[in-house]
């Protein structure tokens, strides 16, 4: 395959981007522990991350600040693997797990969860993750459901707006609940809907951690199989692809993806959108390279989101999920417009 | 071509006439109704009693003048408003998916509602209203800007994808606006589209506008169905379409403002009624609006009286009792209108 001049120009420029997006990622999750409330110098932050600092430093750091960055990145890159397959298994370029009601089935979920047992701390964070996905993977065949028709398979524009539906109703639902909540309880379910990650604590990223590892490593092994859907199902049959069982596979693994990321992190959308679609402007539209671009867009739009939120009103904060829906609605418009 | 035009174009007065006649009385005997159910219920010989004869020192002529009169009275204007707002969105825009909730409007409201309830606490309600219609300008002017960009306009699904993000963006920010200042729940109940605090004087300030505008959207309902047969027909049959759109686009932008600061931004009226109505009177938009207005308010009464019966003592919003009955619906139209998405 690497014969030609040009071959081994996109390669190589593929390798290079990939090594800009790392330490980009790097340089920000520098700046991102550096910043905050309380200002620690860049070289004591360096300190602290070697086990060198003093006994404030890393207790701020090791235990606020690191753990919430850490969820950031995870659930950014998360998210964005999600959103990739659900473009490809859809063929649909506007797929994302906020616009197919995932983010908010999961929500649902979560937040019966919360309401049922208001004290979180008695029951194990572990089953957070587990309790999404229920909520998430049940709206998931509802909108998979009613978008499919017998004669013709997945309709990629019915899967949309089916999602913008069944979105809505699970949104009423989750009203109908915020409104019975007692006020403490609110306060923490606005606070959740609205994408604060307020989960941040490292028993949140031993949770998130072995989803996004064995997921991802299934996403991994399913790269051909998502490049050859791309292709229309016809041609994926013709080679051999069992389209219809693969596709309900990549739906499930990006369906737990989501699920478990919008468990810690609340309602975040657009990144599922936004990552996918800038990383197959830069790497073209190869999973092998889409795949984990998307991953490293997507962590580092989420922490940056996180961290202009963090900076922007202190002492208070902006929700990183709003931060993202205010860079993230503009551009899919953009998307929108453009899109034939 | 020609024929399926033309019997597309059924109109069936009589049913239309049957619908505005029967369905005025309906509307005061449900109204009736409306008033005497409740947390307490009254009974009807009650009602017509304090109606006739108040007696402040009777707590249920209080109840029912205080709290429930004001709340059939906001039930039945939001319902006409929203239902034709939606009924003129579905005309002019030939979209079947049009509703002020699913475009945009709504979030927009309640976005500069949110912000006038943080930064300019006491606001009178007049000022209220403005912002609302302003909001509600706003978040049109997102969703519309988007498809003037596009040759063409956007598909109706396109549209409905753009106003969800619009929505997304505008509610995302009246949330962190909710939040930041620890508006207390209250203003959650208010999102989720309650009518029951309804007052008198915000009563007293909407009707004069909302008997107007729903009067010049009947006024300009030839407009809106010249309009429905396309553009090209429309230029065709002399409709200066630019000015029809503009005048029609402020009407629907007052309507959806006036009912988003009453209730909050509830979805789904303006994209069921229309639908209902189409399907009993025919395409004729001067049928459609004045039905819709009627029907619009009986749907939202109904609805009302079922959100204080479904598990009393609690209150469920309207606006979840709609989106619940107004999803499916979306589904099957979505479907129904496949050949045109």
């Amino acid at each position: 395959m690497m014969g030609t001049t040009t071959e081994r120009k996109v390669m190589r420029r593929r390798i290079y981007i990939s090594i800009i997006l790392a330490l980009l990622l790097v340089s920000i999750f520098i700046f991102s522990v550096n910043a905050g409330y309380s200002k620690i110098p860049f070289v004591d932050v360096v300190k602290t991350l070697f086990g060198q600092g003093s006994a404030q430093d890393t207790l701020i750091i090791s235990q606020f600040r690191l753990p919430r960055i850490v969820i950031a990145v995870m659930v950014g890159a998360g998210l964005a693997v999600s959103g990739a397959i659900l473009q490809a298994v859809s063929q649909n370029s506007l797929a994302d797990p906020g616009i197919l009601g995932i983010n908010n089935g999961a929500g649902l979920a979560v937040m019966l969860y919360i309401s049922y047992f208001p004290s979180t701390l008695d029951v194990p964070v572990m089953f957070m993750p587990l309790i999404g996905f229920t909520g998430a993977i049940l709206t998931a065949f509802i909108v998979y459901g009613l978008s499919y028709s017998r004669k013709e398979g997945l309709l990629p524009n019915r899967l949309v707006l089916t999602g913008v539906a069944v979105s809505a109703a699970v949104a009423a639902l989750m009203t109908l609940l915020t409104i019975r909540l007692d006020p403490e309880n609110y306060q923490v379910v606005a606070e959740w809907i609205a994408g604060n990650i307020w989960a941040s604590s490292w028993q949140y990223v031993f949770a998130l951690l072995p989803w996004l590892v064995v997921l991802g490593t299934v996403a991994a092994f399913k790269v051909k199989t998502l490049d050859i859907l791309g292709f229309g199902d016809q041609v994926a049959t013709g080679l051999g692809v069992k389209t219809e069982k693969e596709k309900v596979i990549l739906l499930v693994v990006a369906v737990a993806l989501a699920a478990a990321c919008v468990s810690v992190s609340g309602g975040i959308a657009f990144i599922g959108l936004i990552g996918p679609h800038i990383a197959r402007r830069l790497v073209g539209s190869g999973h092998r390279w889409v795949l984990p671009i998307s991953a490293l867009i997507g962590a580092l739009l989420l922490l940056v989101a996180d961290t202009i939120g963090r900076l922007i009103v202190q002492p208070s904060e902006i929700f990183a999920g709003i931060v993202v829906a205010v860079i993230g609605a503009p551009y899919f418009l953009y998307l929108l417009a453009k899109a034939k | 071509m020609k024929t399926k035009e033309l019997s597309q174009l059924k109109t069936r007065p009589v049913m239309a006439t049957v619908i505005l006649t029967a369905g005025v009385g309906l509307l005061i005997i449900s109204a009736f109704v409306g008033i005497a159910v409740g947390a307490a219920d009254i009974d009807l010989a009650t009602v017509w009693d304090a109606l006739l004869h108040y007696n402040k020192a009777l707590t249920t002529h209080q109840i029912i003048w205080e709290l429930r009169i004001p709340r059939v009275l906001a039930d039945m204007m939001v319902g006409a408003a929203f239902a034709v707002a939606g009924a003129v969105m579905q005309g002019m825009t030939r979209n079947p998916l049009a509703d002020s909730g699913l475009l945009g409007l709504n979030a927009g409201s309640a976005f500069m509602i949110s912000v006038c309830f943080a930064f300019l606490p006491g606001l009178s309600y007049n000022y209220l209203i403005l912002f609302s219609f302003l909001g509600a300008a706003l978040g049109c002017f997102m969703v519309f800007g988007v498809s003037s960009l596009v040759r063409g306009g956007l598909s109706p699904t396109r549209l409905v994808l753009a106003g969800a993000a619009v929505a997304s963006l505008l509610t995302a920010l009246s949330e962190g606006i909710a939040i930041y200042f620890k508006l207390s729940q209250d203003l959650a109940f208010w999102f989720a589209g309650g009518v029951a605090g309804v007052t008198w004087t915000q009563v007293a300030v909407v009707w004069p506008w909302l008997i107007g505008s729903l009067l010049a959207a009947v006024l300009m309902s030839k407009s809106v169905t010249i309009l429905s047969l396309g553009d090209d027909i429309a230029v065709g049959l002399g409709q200066n379409t630019t000015r029809a759109k503009l005048i029609l686009m402020l009407i629907v932008l007052i309507l959806a403002g006036l009912a988003v600061s009453v209730v909050g931004p509830v979805g789904f009226i303006g994209l069921i009624v229309p639908h209902l109505v189409r399907y009993m009177v025919g395409v004729d938009y001067r049928w459609i609006i004045p039905c819709s207005a009627i029907v619009g308010a009986l749907l939202t009464l109904y609805a009302d009286i079922g959100a204080r019966m479904v598990n009393p003592p609690y209150e469920t919003p309207i606006s979840v009792i709609f989106a619940l009955i107004g999803v499916p619906f979306f589904l099957y139209v979505a479907r129904k209108e496949r050949r045109s998405l």
